[in-house]
């Protein structure tokens, strides 16, 4: 790694130890706001909390959105047993399998916790046969009783992961909240640069409970084109049949065609991919169209806006642990800044919309008809 | 009508894709409106200028599909789907991509109960010899429409992509006859309906219309066995009162029903529980925009072989003649 990329590894790592489950980024919003606030223009947080930072452009007439998401999946305390174990409820898409033996911190103080279970020499046949039931878990916080463990913490906390990030194998990196905290530390980064039209890089919040902080950022900006910066599900391991993939580890950042949330501006993602291609950047197709991103909303705002979705591929994310390739985001970085290079021109020639002139037969700037 | 409709349903146009049917319409009504634009959804939106109410008309141009997902070492397609595809309605089916390539959808024969035919059991032969080979013909994320060409037989059209040529026909038709009115029409075309009404929604924030009619198809009750619905083909172009995304706003459901009655055009009341319109998203959009529906009655919908009623269609365009000059 060269020196600058050391340090831009040490601020996703940075990124990855801070907590900001759905609905509570403030940590999370905070790290961020003294890293971009001599570099934004203007910099401020709406009513819902997404952070937004401003770079004015050079004089175009058109505005870019960027977007990652702050917060990440948890758990949040819904009450305290009177033997003093928490009760929980999972924020965004966790499964109960991924929780059994885990530690995780709750609150502002965040107070240490395990989620327990039944050993298995209390199991009975059934029970060892039977999937693990949300109902049969609860965080234990070592309090002796409800007294004990209402003075540490209290209903309506939120509760994160407990893992450090740790470099390992060839390139890799394990830590928490890769989805995505791999995207705000693209988008620090990427707020550096100065471009002919305006540039707001969003943060945004809730995305994981129903892309909410996306939708409310894109109104207020009403952008003309959005890049959104993800951490994506990547399933490459033995075992997995072929087309159920949707990523590979190390073959570069993908670009999203569809999932459930949006079908990708075609134009926009031609513009990347041919971006990639030329300067020789690897880059795949996030293959399996399941999934949403902030993506979903921000194209619907306002008078729709020109979308596509840039992740860094991550095995096992809504876990724990999830593990990325430093190469892939290393390269999803440098697509990003190549993209935002030669934007400005796709807007005023390919990507542009309006009137469909009378000597014009492509309605949508589409050239292949 | 038909030959309007026969150029539509032809022309290939899956969600996020519809140039092409915005290109076709485009050549159809230019000559007939004041202004054709497109937005960043890929919305087309024609503009018969006009000094009173704005009025908005929206028919979806896109089409369900198939999303090539994976080329295997054979060169199999996988797929995923786009919109409302039934697995085993796709069975057997011939699809044609962008450029004219034609594949056939088959399953995994290994299969025990024929209800575990989902989409990832499920492939795309494109006669690839290999990988290699099919990657010269197709890339990931490319993707494919239903073939079904349009046949007209004892006044009905059976076709694929009737959801919702069928309703950028009657537009079309609307257009070309223009409207003796001084309201203000917008003839939109939208796209991304199949994926969850997407383009209606931006379109309407643009336009900021004082009224919207979506104009769609609608299952009937009529065939053997069906799913009770109160609409059958050929008994007249169905006023909607409520599908799953919207409840019509009372004024301009009445209205359409006046409109009906005043000018002897047979109509029927939609009420449906299942399935949505772009009046869905237009209603909720912007403040709040009074907006309801005529539907045109069609038989297996999201199957090739969807059938209208060419009269229906015809009645509808005279409805909305109607409804306009309000």
């Amino acid at each position: 790694m060269t020196e600058h990329e050391s340090i831009l590894i040490g601020t996703l790592k940075k990124l990855t130890m801070l907590d900001g489950v759905s609905g509570d980024e403030k940590p999370v919003r905070d790290f961020i706001t003294e890293k971009i606030r001599d570099r934004a223009d203007s910099l401020h947080v709406d009513n819902i909390g997404n952070l937004i930072a401003f770079r004015k452009g050079t004089g175009m007439n058109k505005k870019v959105m960027l977007a990652a998401h702050m917060d990440e999946v948890g758990l949040l305390v819904t009450g305290i047993n009177d033997n003093g174990l928490l009760k929980f409820k999972t924020v965004g898409g966790i499964e109960p399998r991924v929780l059994v033996g885990k530690r995780v911190r709750i609150g502002k103080d965040r107070v240490p916790g395990v989620i327990g279970y039944k050993p298995v020499h209390l199991q009975d046949a059934s029970e060892r046969k039977s999937p693990v039931k949300k109902s049969g878990l609860a965080i234990d916080i070592g309090a002796k009783d409800r007294e004990q463990a209402e003075q540490s913490v209290a209903v309506g906390d939120t509760a994160a992961f407990d893992y450090d990030p740790v470099e390992f194998g060839n390139n890799k990196l394990m830590a928490k909240a890769l989805d995505n905290r791999v995207g705000c530390a693209m988008l620090i980064e990427l707020l550096g640069g100065r471009y002919p039209f305006d540039l707001y890089c969003c943060f945004t919040v809730q995305e994981e409970i129903g892309l909410k902080g996306a939708k409310a950022a894109a109104y207020a900006v009403e952008p003309d084109a959005a890049i959104i910066l993800e951490g994506t599900t990547c399933y490459d391991l033995t075992g997995t049949d072929e087309h159920m993939v949707s990523t590979r580890l190390g073959d570069g950042p993908a670009l999203t065609v569809m999932d459930r949330s949006v079908i990708s501006d075609r134009g926009l993602f031609r513009f990347i991919s041919r971006t990639a291609e030329r300067l020789g950047i690897p880059w795949q197709v996030k293959s399996t169209v399941t999934g949403g991103t902030d993506a979903g909303r921000i194209q619907v705002s306002g008078r729709g806006v020109k979308v596509c979705t840039l992740s860094v591929p991550c095995r096992y994310i809504h876990t724990p642990v999830s593990v990325m390739d430093k190469r892939d985001f290393f390269h999803a970085l440098k697509l990003a800044e190549e993209t935002l290079a030669g934007l400005a021109g796709w807007l005023e020639g390919e990507g542009s919309v309006g009137e469909v002139g009378l000597g014009q037969n492509q309605p949508g700037g589409e050239s292949d008809v | 009508m038909f030959d309007t409709i026969s150029r539509l349903v032809n022309v290939f146009g899956p969600s996020g894709r519809e140039n092409r049917v915005a290109e076709a319409i485009t050549q159809m009504i230019r000559d007939k409106v004041d202004e054709v634009r497109t937005d960043a959804m890929g919305n087309l939106i024609a503009v018969k200028k006009g000094s009173g109410r704005k009025i908005m008309l929206a028919a979806h141009m896109d089409e369900i599909g198939l999303i090539v997902t994976t080329i295997d070492e054979k060169g199999f397609l996988r797929f995923g789907t786009v919109g409302g595809v039934v697995p085993l309605v796709a069975l057997g089916q011939r699809v044609v991509f962008e450029n004219d390539l034609t594949g056939v959808v088959w399953y995994e024969e290994n299969m025990e109960n024929m209800k575990d035919a989902k989409p990832d059991k499920m492939y795309i032969d494109i006669g690839a010899r290999s990988r290699e080979h099919a990657k010269e013909l197709v890339e990931t994320g490319d993707m494919a429409v239903f073939e079904g060409r349009p046949v007209e037989r004892n006044g009905l059209v059976v076709s694929k992509a009737l959801d919702d040529r069928i309703g950028c026909a009657v537009l079309v038709e609307l257009a070309r006859k223009c409207p003796e009115t001084s309201n203000e029409i917008y003839y939109v075309f939208t796209t991304q309906e199949e994926v969850g009404l997407r383009g209606a929604r931006t379109a309407a924030y643009a336009i900021r219309p004082d009224m919207a009619i979506a104009v769609d198809v609608t299952g009937t009750g009529d065939t053997p066995k069906s799913v009770a619905r109160a609409v059958s083909l050929g008994e007249g172009p169905a006023i909607k009162v409520k599908d799953n995304s919207v409840i019509a706003h009372p004024a301009i459901r009445e209205k359409l029903v006046e409109c009906a009655r005043e000018n002897g055009i047979p109509y029927q009341l939609e009420v449906v529980d299942k399935g949505g319109t772009d009046a869905g998203s237009i209603h909720i959009t912007a403040g709040g925009i009074p907006s309801g529906g005529v539907s045109i009655p069609t038989r297996f919908i999201h199957s090739t072989s969807e059938t209208v009623d060419l009269k229906d269609a015809e009645n509808a365009v005279r409805l909305l003649e109607a409804f306009v000059r309000l």
